[in-house]
């Protein structure tokens, strides 16, 4: 059986004065119908230029220079505008973190999701009104006909991020791609947001990528995890699997790092010394081994990627390597 | 000399701040947004007390009201039995005072002066209180360095050189400088990433013990506060809704909104994926137009009619006076006593 997204040796790099810089580095990842995966890890390791680079939306100075992402059987990368275009916000949709940002501050919200509506499937402009209603209750909006005359200027924050969503869902995708859609919102209303995309998910059978920093929210929505660091994947699981048995250190250490209203028994937490590396692109070894508490002289060869069992890899071969 | 012992370092009593909502074509005041309302607590020398609310429920306002960046519109602030309202007409020894409080902010970017070299901004305030001289600046400079971790020659650079975890080392030596008792650190992991917060969790907590400072630690992270706090005051919209031992009030939540915020948390562990969970309808209200009687009434999954009329005070959740002093913990919901959640749970 095919994926229904299938990433394979995904590179992206930056003009920068010194010379391109590579931010994500030969990632290789699939997605299933109805699976969510999530992507972890800390700010500058490579995961939102990753989903941007899927969508074709890296912008100036950034350009994928290496590898394909299949969706559907086809490639994105390599197929006419116009094709692209089509799947875009039809079948493969994003949400970003500040919804503030993403939504035209002069139009209003009904106009904004009547628009997408239209502009993917052709349907009049009655319709259109009809449909966006249905999806602005079905995300939770509790009076749809009053929203859709509102600015998103009016609108909190968990509702801006209700309406972004009902645009997503607009057009019934196979795939949503959540970009931290719950990092700048409280978080009662992150367990509301949540608890809807679950729903979703659920009732469309939709796939999701999910971008998150937050180790918590992970192990809530997860079935699949990658784990990034500086530009590669460094470790890839099922979810259940990640949480009982991590491998890489990089993993370990941040499963330990967060605290947690349940460690009552206030041990010391475990913390990660130094910071991520600068131009990482520049590291032949492994990319974490400055910070890693158990570096070898073999770390400074480069890391591949090592195959466990049941569907997991690491990028360490100390860690796939021992017995534990 | 008052005894020091028994006395609160810090006490507030009935603190409101009201900010004023202008309007109309010539503009005037049409509203109050009530930041703080009625807010009381004391913490004793050497405590750590955590704040947790949603944005826009005031906790940041008492944070800056008890460092003096703010006055308070009514209500007040006692230093060691002293009331800062009186204190502030003698301006010398106000200026010792506010040596005494200090404040480490939310955001190391913009709390440090990009113009200033490290060296400019520790040293300067330390010059001006006396806290150090000419000819022993550069002594006590590298002791301060060396607490939070830093090298010395991070004295020559300036604030946009450093990553954000060592930002907020130097924003943390800043507020050390002066020797202080008594620190608020205003979500001071918020802005960090997940790896760097560790860091500096673990550091305010060794410093927290080793110079016997008394913290005020604001945030919204639960797992973040209660690692480093002995006591939890959960706000609510300008109000504190439960206070008490950080153990006790998150094994025993007594108001429906810490165990909402408690719920909302999530945890990292697969197998509490599908967890029970009361999640909360609604948003935060608005402070400039609370509702009446208990401000959480709204959103409540267990409200009564009765919550819609007064708003309930602090009482303490234990009704046995014995067993009142092993610890502490009230609440500001009156069926949050004893049990009384266990019984919510069977009618929802």
């Amino acid at each position: 059986m095919s994926h229904l997204l299938e990433v394979q040796n995904l590179t992206a790099a930056f003009a920068q004065e010194q010379g391109a810089s590579i931010s994500v580095d030969h990632v290789s990842f699939y997605v299933d119908q109805g699976e969510v995966v999530c992507l972890v890890g800390e700010s500058g390791c490579g995961k939102s230029v990753t989903s941007l680079s899927l969508m074709g939306l890296l912008g100036k100075g950034g350009a994928v220079i290496d590898g394909s992402v299949f969706f559907e059987g086809k490639d994105l990368l390599r197929m006419p505008q116009a094709e692209l275009d089509r799947i875009r916000g039809n079948e493969l949709t994003m949400i970003f973190q500040d919804p503030l940002t993403s939504l035209n501050p002069v139009f209003t919200v009904g106009n904004q999701i009547t628009e997408s509506i239209r502009a993917h499937t052709g349907l009049s402009k009655k319709e259109a009104k009809e449909r966006a209603l249905g999806l602005l209750s079905q995300v939770g909006m509790p009076d749809a006909k009053e929203t859709m005359k509102k600015y998103p200027h009016t609108l909190s924050g968990g509702m801006r991020q209700r309406i972004m969503i009902a645009i997503a869902l607009s057009c019934n995708p196979r795939l949503l791609i959540a970009d931290e859609p719950t990092t700048a919102l409280d978080v009662t209303i992150q367990a509301q947001i949540m608890e809807l995309l679950k729903k979703l998910r659920q009732d469309r059978n939709m796939s999701m990528i999910l971008i998150t920093h937050d180790i918590g929210l992970v192990a809530n929505m997860a079935d699949r995890v990658l784990v990034m660091y500086a530009g590669q994947i460094i470790e890839d699981a099922p979810a259940d699997r990640l949480f009982a048995q991590p491998k890489h250190p990089y993993t370990r250490a941040l499963l330990n790092t967060v605290p947690t209203i349940r460690d009552r028994d206030r041990r010391k937490l475990q913390a990660i010394s130094g910071i991520v590396p600068e131009r990482y692109d520049k590291i032949t070894g492994c990319r974490f081994a400055d910070r890693c508490p158990y570096r070898t002289d073999a770390c400074s060869a480069p890391q591949k990627l090592y195959a466990l069992s049941a569907g997991h890899t690491v990028r360490c071969a100390a860690a796939a390597n021992s017995p534990a | 000399m008052q005894d020091t012992q028994n006395i609160p370092l810090i006490e507030i009593r009935n603190l409101k701040k009201y900010y004023p909502v202008k309007g109309g074509i010539l503009p005037h005041t049409v509203g109050w947004v009530r930041a703080v309302d009625d807010v009381s607590f004391s913490m004793m020398r050497g405590e750590t007390l955590g704040l947790v609310g949603e944005s826009g429920c005031g906790k940041s306002t008492i944070g800056r009201l008890l460092v003096g960046l703010e006055e308070p519109t009514e209500g007040r602030i006692f230093y060691q039995g002293r009331d800062l309202s009186t204190l502030r007409k003698n301006p010398k020894e106000m200026r010792r005072i506010r040596t005494r409080l200090q404040m480490i902010f939310q955001d190391p970017y913009s709390s440090l002066n990009p113009r200033k070299q490290i060296y400019e901004i520790l040293a300067q305030p330390m010059l001006y209180h006396e806290i150090s001289r000419r000819d022993t600046i550069h002594r006590d400079l590298r002791r301060l360095l060396d607490m939070v971790g830093l090298p010395e020659t991070v004295l020559g650079k300036y604030p946009h050189e450093f990553s954000g975890g060592q930002r907020q080392r130097i924003g943390i030596a800043r507020a050390l400088s002066l020797h202080p008792e008594f620190i608020v650190c205003d979500e001071p992991v918020s802005a960090l990433d997940v790896s760097i917060q560790a860091q500096i969790l673990n550091l305010l907590k060794e410093l927290q013990a080793e110079l016997k400072l008394t913290l005020l630690f604001i945030g919204h992270g639960l797992g973040a506060v209660s690692y480093v706090s002995q006591r939890i005051a959960v706000m609510y919209l300008g109000g504190i809704v439960e206070y008490g031992d950080a153990q006790e009030l998150f094994a025993h939540p007594a108001h429906p909104y810490t165990k909402a915020l408690l719920d909302a948390v999530p945890i990292p562990d697969p197998a509490e994926k599908n967890r029970p969970r009361q999640l909360l309808q609604g948003e935060i209200g608005s402070s400039a137009a609370p509702p009446d009687g208990c401000r959480f009434h709204p959103r409540c999954p267990w409200a009564r009619p009765q919550c819609k009329n007064t708003r309930p005070p602090l009482q303490k959740v234990c009704s046995d006076p014995a067993k009142q002093s092993a610890f502490s913990h009230d609440t500001a919901c009156p069926y949050g006593q004893e049990g009384s959640l266990s019984e919510w749970e069977n009618i929802s």
